[in-house]
């Protein structure tokens, strides 16, 4: 046992001097490196670091924080009810629009792909609009307006679907469905684009190979040949996707109020905006923070896993 | 003798047709395809055609009953309105414009320079160090401002640079997506070309700007297009409340704001605001499909 640990121990050091050897030669590397590394850390790692930190402390930006150890994520997760609400509300946007949005990005970039050339790029742009087109989607609280002018309402009262207007986004049982699928309406985003340009990019001497080999339709080009080639793509666009579902925000903000009814469309955001921007209780809005990053670190890892298995 | 010559022409054109479809597809499947996609097209284009006609009707027409989809007498009054109450407020309306332009074309250059360096040794050298940097970046593509905005709030206070400009230029430096996309572009770049450069006794500098730069030109072009569509559409309310630092977005969807009698000047703002980013989409798609083909990520 100890003789193995030392000869562990001395690998280890060969290979860090192996490496400081090699760092040491490419010094123009990190030269090159450090203006981009410097801005990263300071702008991306180092608020992370300081938003675990600073979960573990009482802290309102007046006083200096004050370690109280678990106590921000045991109020967060036994006491806070509304939170309990959030975090709800998330997964289930996260586990409703996150894989149909993602399936749906797929799906139009591979139909979009059989289109004629000029036809497809004008499809992307339709198809990618609404992603960039600013805060267009307020225009479904016109869409969705709770009197008979509402657009949703007034053709459901014509068809007699219903006898008097809904109060789409003040009722709480419409609240979150109705955010969803403007969600879903956003979710062709860059992971779409990724996918499309990933389509064009597979070699056609593949597919007439396969069709020699007996694949008789295009599901089946689609599972065999298609879906391997495209594994790359489908992994950035996972977490493209990842990131698109669990931070809604700003959708159910604009749609159903900020705080909405009984905070029926309260997003895990949307509380640590509440906490970190109307209370300023810092510590613990940085508790949800790590809450939230933490969950979607460990829901990308398995969906890389689970990705790494397509079309074998 | 004419008619044989035109069995002639139609035969091998006929022929070329069927081979060129593709293998695999049934002509009952590539018809219900399109229709499918019309119809899915309409329904996602909808939103934005009604916002755009919103924008197109006079005020009357705005607050009829029954509502109508299409305008029916297309004005630009509410443009008009639009740039006179800009030009009443008491910043001027060129400073907004000035702001957007300032922290855009800022925030665009810095994230196409200190990318595209970190980019080019990611992608071309193998250091220590390197692989983890990256493993990294795409890590943190994932987190999106929203989260990092406390932290980040405090970090940009400490630097003193609350309600100015750098607190939304500096951070915009280090975009992940930026570099990610930069990365994954100059990989495709054939290691001899910089071998050979090197044997020929260029610097780090030189291969850097002569012969990595010029060869990825639809990868900056993405990066801008990206960082511009980010940095436009980014209000920056946190960190900025000045009225003479705002950014025209931000002025804009005050506007928005006001309300039931600035509806007609809302639904202006919704066009005006999504215009830009739509349009350099357009401007630039295929230099966009170009680099998002390398954009996969590799385990």
């Amino acid at each position: 046992m100890k003789g193995y640990f030392s000869k562990y121990l001395t690998l280890r050091k060969h290979n860090l001097s192996v490496a400081m050897i090699k760092a040491k030669k490419s010094k123009m590397c990190y030269l090159f490196l450090a203006p981009y590394a410097i801005v990263f850390f300071l702008f991306y790692i180092l608020p992370v670091l300081s938003s675990i930190y600073y979960s573990f402390t009482y802290y309102n930006i007046l006083e200096s924080p004050r370690f109280i150890g678990l106590q921000n994520y045991i109020s967060l997760l036994l006491e806070d009810d509304i939170f309990l609400i959030g975090l709800k509300n998330t997964l289930m946007i996260a586990v409703i629009t996150g894989p149909l949005g993602y399936i749906a990005s797929f799906l139009f970039a591979w139909l979009i792909n059989e289109l004629p050339r000029w036809i497809r790029s004008v499809a992307v742009v339709i198809f990618y609009a609404p992603t960039i087109a600013g805060n267009c989607f307020v225009i479904f609280t016109v869409f969705f307006r709770g009197d008979a002018y509402g657009y949703v309402n007034a053709l459901l009262m014509d068809w007699g679907i219903i006898d008097q207007p809904k109060l789409w986004l003040i009722d709480p049982r419409y609240m979150l469905p109705i955010c969803m699928l403007v969600i879903l309406w956003l979710s062709l985003g860059q992971g779409f684009l990724s996918f499309v340009a990933g389509l064009q990019g597979i070699d056609r001497s593949q597919i007439e190979a396969g069709c020699m080999d007996g694949i008789k339709n295009r599901w089946q080009e689609l599972w065999y040949i298609t879906l391997p080639g495209m594994r790359p793509m489908l992994m950035f666009g996972a977490v493209m996707s990842i990131t698109q579902a669990f931070n809604v925000c700003e959708v159910t903000m604009a749609l159903c109020g900020y705080p909405s009814t009984d905070y029926a469309a309260r997003t895990v955001v949307t509380h640590l905006f509440d906490y970190g921007y109307s209370r300023f209780e810092m510590g613990y809005a940085s508790a949800i923070a790590t809450i939230l990053f933490l969950m979607m670190i460990i829901c990308n890892t398995l969906i890389q896993k689970l990705l790494r298995r397509v079309g074998t | 003798m004419a008619k044989t010559k035109k069995e002639k022409i139609e035969k091998p054109y006929r022929k070329k047709l069927i081979r060129r479809r593709k293998p695999n597809r049934s002509i009952t499947g590539d018809l219900a395809l399109y229709i499918f996609l019309a119809l899915v097209a309409m329904v996602m284009v909808f939103p934005i055609v009604y916002a755009v006609n919103a924008a197109l009707k006079p005020l009357d027409e705005l607050f009829m009953f029954p509502p109508k989809i299409f305008a029916q007498r297309p004005t630009l009054d509410n443009f008009a309105d639009l740039f006179v109450t800009m030009g009443k407020s008491w910043v001027p309306f060129s400073r907004y414009v000035f702001n957007t332009v300032f922290i855009t074309v800022a925030g665009t250059m810095g994230t196409l320079l200190f990318g595209s360096m970190a980019a080019f040794v990611l992608a071309k050298y193998d250091f220590p160090g390197g692989a983890g940097f990256f493993k990294l970046v795409t890590v943190a593509m994932m987190f999106n401002g929203m989260v990092t905005a406390i932290p980040n709030y405090l970090i940009i206070n400490k630097l003193g640079w609350i309600d100015t400009y750098w607190a939304i230029v500096i951070p915009a430096f280090a975009s992940p997506i930026g570099l990610f996309l930069m990365k994954q572009f100059m990989e495709g770049l054939p290691t001899s070309l910089i071998e050979a450069a090197k044997i020929d006794g260029a610097g780090e500098w030189r291969i850097f700007l002569q012969i990595v730069m010029p060869n990825v030109k639809p990868a900056w072009m993405t990066v801008i297009i990206f960082s511009v569509q980010a940095l436009w559409n980014n209000r920056a309310s946190t960190f900025i409340y000045s009225e003479e630092r705002k950014t025209l977005v931000y002025a804009l969807q005050q506007i928005q704001s006001g309300g039931i009698a600035r509806t007609g000047q809302g639904a202006a703002v919704l066009v005006v605001v999504m215009v830009v980013p739509i349009l350099t989409f357009v401007l630039a798609e295929s230099q966009i499909l170009e680099t998002m083909a390398s954009s996969g990520l590799k385990d």
